[in-house]
């Protein structure tokens, strides 16, 4: 059984030159090589259940629009399993130095397209690129850029952290006593140092995944994909991790894929994000963007203290001010929406009225909202 | 073709920078470094290395002092110190030291082989391990360098023990002959663990629960010791159903198909081995099943002795085979482990 690279050292280094996704070294696929297609079952299954008329494209023509900074690539990336979709036709565009984050709720497909870009499982169709590099084809020169976190991440519970991390910079074929100096460092970046040799089975969840952060930096990457790096820890523990990540993409500069179901996290480390759900990306872009919406209002939920209905004539006073309803979530709010910022007049005209304000939130800036609206499983009230 | 000849070697030199960029690590090594330590510092290697030693060493003891007791009569024997492993004292129910052996064997392959995957799974260490530059295989084939490294060491530890303590108790040098026979049989025994290291990996790559893996691994050792001879004839009758009809020929017939079934099991194929190896007057293994064999064998005069290379000879095929079942139940852990889902 050859082993998946080797194929690579045929083709030339050329992400155009022709390897379609799901390097394949069949008669038939070596015949066509320009079209996107996975090898084996699925192909068959495909043109059997697609018409025969779709489009057929070159990597090339996929990957013409890619910037000169993009790290990490998908054109039209899907993964089946079965008859099940996990990910479908996503189109992503990372570029260097920027934190992405990758929302959705469980089972929407973010580890799938993790493992996609890590070259750990294969596409069904579409292409992948990281730093240039086809995971599928070179996954060893991919994995050594790519620090990985995965969601649950676990250690050798008999071994102590220090030993756990000494394994990885092993398989990364670091030096000896280069590898101890950068152990000794990320220890102490992740807190970790007294604990250091202890066994990893009697660390904490929270220890654990910062010791899964430490992991991922042995190598020294310049992406880090983080799977899920805050479920299950308690409040105070998200806050430490957090303000750790946030340290080190700023320190180190990295470029970060984070995937996370849970929302307020996301809001205050990422750049950009996307909506995943049932295996689509529904929506990507930076956050205060996709809060604007598509008919780019703004809207202020507003409570006051005494009955609603004295906000009414207030608000609709204001210029720019659409329309003043009663919230759909509270009863005791309004939701006013406006074509541009109307919060700082608002307060002020409130307290001419004397209306004593009590709560006031912009609406579409959290990212609940973004997710009810994108997400349409989230509405039933499974999202935090 | 009209490339000239410093633009190849350019190229061969690119290539080669390129292999080294791709594959430095050689991950399997650390991968295996990493689990035989794990293996040596397990409570299961101690246990196993006392129940094994005792199975080494019990039976050693009384035979000796058999060997002793009857001095005079068996002086000038020859390959007398192989007797030490071969022969079963009366005091331990005439249980040879190989007999156990082969008993015991399976038992430490799989005890090394049945959480492989599946804990590195349970553990959530999988996909952390398969994220680092090495390729998939080589956490298999660590894995299974390090369980026969592990093996390997016990076994050679325990048969020199005996071998010393046989030296002392009988007070004979074994010759050049008998150790390199000893040391075949060590080969063998080897082989036939790592066909049970690979059976377990099997499972471990297969049953998710390591818990599971073992009941499974031990239970089908279990059952084929219990029930192998008695079981394995009555598949071979169902599928090879004797057509003849007179009871003559079909105990012929019957006992043909069950010998062709055998001789394809891998502990049948050790016992050819380990008979062939530590007893040089085996000049025959293939008794079983084989009435006319069976009755030229009793007929026969024991005259010679078979030298070492003779002995491998006879059970050649033997070894091809088991190496082959070993090869082949390897090639199929490692064929679904790479094609199995990381997170499945």
């Amino acid at each position: 059984m050859a082993r998946p690279v080797d194929s690579s050292t045929r083709v030339p280094n050329d992400p155009a030159a022709g390897d379609a996704a799901g390097a394949d070294t069949s008669a038939e696929q070596a015949a066509r090589p320009w079209e996107v297609a996975a090898p084996g079952s699925a192909t068959t299954r495909d043109a059997l259940e697609q018409p025969r008329t779709r489009r057929r494209v070159t990597v090339s023509q996929l990957l013409a629009d890619v910037p000169d900074d993009a790290v990490i690539v998908a054109r039209r990336l899907s993964k089946a399993y079965g008859e099940f979709a996990a990910v479908s036709n996503l189109d992503l565009t990372i570029r260097a130095g920027e934190v992405f984050g990758l929302l959705g709720p469980n089972g929407a497909g973010k580890t799938t397209t993790v493992l996609m870009i890590l070259g750990l499982t294969e596409p069904t169709r579409g292409v992948v690129r990281v730093l240039g590099l086809d995971p599928t084809r070179e996954p060893l020169r991919v994995k050594r850029k790519v620090g990985y976190l995965p969601d649950n991440v676990g250690f050798y519970g008999g071994m102590t952290g220090r030993e756990n991390l000494r394994y990885t910079a092993k398989l990364n074929g670091l030096a000896r006593t280069a590898a101890e100096a950068r152990i000794d460092e990320l220890l102490a970046e992740v807190r970790l140092t007294d604990a250091a040799d202890r066994k990893a089975e009697t660390y904490s969840r929270g220890m654990r995944q910062r010791l899964g952060i430490a992991d991922a930096l042995v190598k020294n990457p310049s992406v880090l994909i983080l799977d899920e790096p805050t479920i299950a820890i308690d409040p105070a523990g998200v806050e430490e991790l957090l303000a750790l990540l946030r340290r080190l993409v700023t320190e180190r500069n990295l470029t970060v894929l984070l995937s996370s179901h849970i929302l307020g996290q996301v809001q205050s480390l990422c750049d950009r994000v996307g909506f995943f759900s049932a295996g689509r990306l529904i929506a990507a872009g930076p956050l205060d963007e996709l809060a604007r919406g598509t008919d780019r209002t703004i809207q202020l939920e507003v409570g006051v203290e005494g009955p609603p209905a004295a906000i009414d004539p207030v608000a609709a006073a204001l210029p720019g001010v659409r329309s003043v309803e009663p919230s759909p979530d509270n009863d005791r709010y309004r939701i006013v929406t406006a074509t541009e910022d109307v919060a700082g007049p608002l307060v002020t005209a409130l307290a001419a009225a004397g209306v004593p304000l009590v709560h006031l939130r912009r609406r579409g800036a959290d990212l609940l909202d973004l997710y009810r609206r994108f997400v349409p499983e989230a509405s039933d009230g499974r999202a935090r | 073709m009209a490339a000239p000849a410093d633009t190849s070697r350019v190229s061969d030199a690119r290539r080669s920078a390129r292999r080294a960029e791709k594959a430095p690590s050689g991950g399997w090594r650390t991968i295996a470094g990493k689990e035989l330590a794990d293996h040596l510092e397990s409570v299961r290697f101690v246990v196993l290395l006392i129940v094994i030693g005792i199975a080494a060493i019990v039976p050693m003891y009384f035979i000796s002092t058999d060997i002793s007791a009857a001095a005079p009569q068996v002086a000038g024997q020859p390959a007398l110190f192989l007797v030490l492993f071969i022969g079963g004292s009366d005091q331990v129910g005439g249980v040879p030291m190989i007999a156990l052996a082969a008993l015991l064997v399976p038992l430490v392959g799989i005890a090394f082989g049945f959480d492989g995957i599946n804990s590195e799974r349970a553990q959530g260490t999988l996909s952390r391990l398969l994220a680092q530059p090495i390729h998939r295989d080589d956490v298999i084939n660590g894995k299974f360098v390090a369980g026969i490294a592990v093996i390997a060491l016990m076994l050679t530890a325990l048969v020199v023990l005996v071998t010393a303590l046989g030296i002392v108790r009988l007070g004979i040098i074994p010759s050049a002959e008998e150790l390199a026979r000893v040391v075949v049989w060590l080969l063998a025994t080897v082989l036939y663990a790592s066909f049970w290291l690979a059976f377990a990996l099997l499972l471990s790559v297969v049953i998710r629960g390591p818990a599971s893996a073992a009941l499974v691994g031990f239970g089908t050792w279990f059952g084929l010791t219990l029930f192998g001879q008695f079981l394995l004839p009555l598949v071979a009758n169902f599928l090879f159903p004797p057509t003849t009809t007179t009871l003559g020929q079909y105990a012929f017939a019957s006992t043909q198909s069950a010998a062709t079934f055998l001789r394809i099991s891998p502990a049948v194929l050790y016992d050819d081995i380990v008979r062939a190896v530590m007893n040089p007057s085996t000049t025959s293994v293939l008794g079983f099943g084989n009435i006319g064999q069976a009755i030229s064998d009793a007929e026969r005069v024991q005259t010679s002795l078979l030298t070492l290379d003779q002995s491998i000879l006879l059970v050649w095929p033997q070894i091809v085979v088991l190496t082959a079942l070993t090869t082949a139940m390897f090639a199929l852990a490692y064929v679904l482990f790479l094609r199995q889902e990381v997170r499945a």
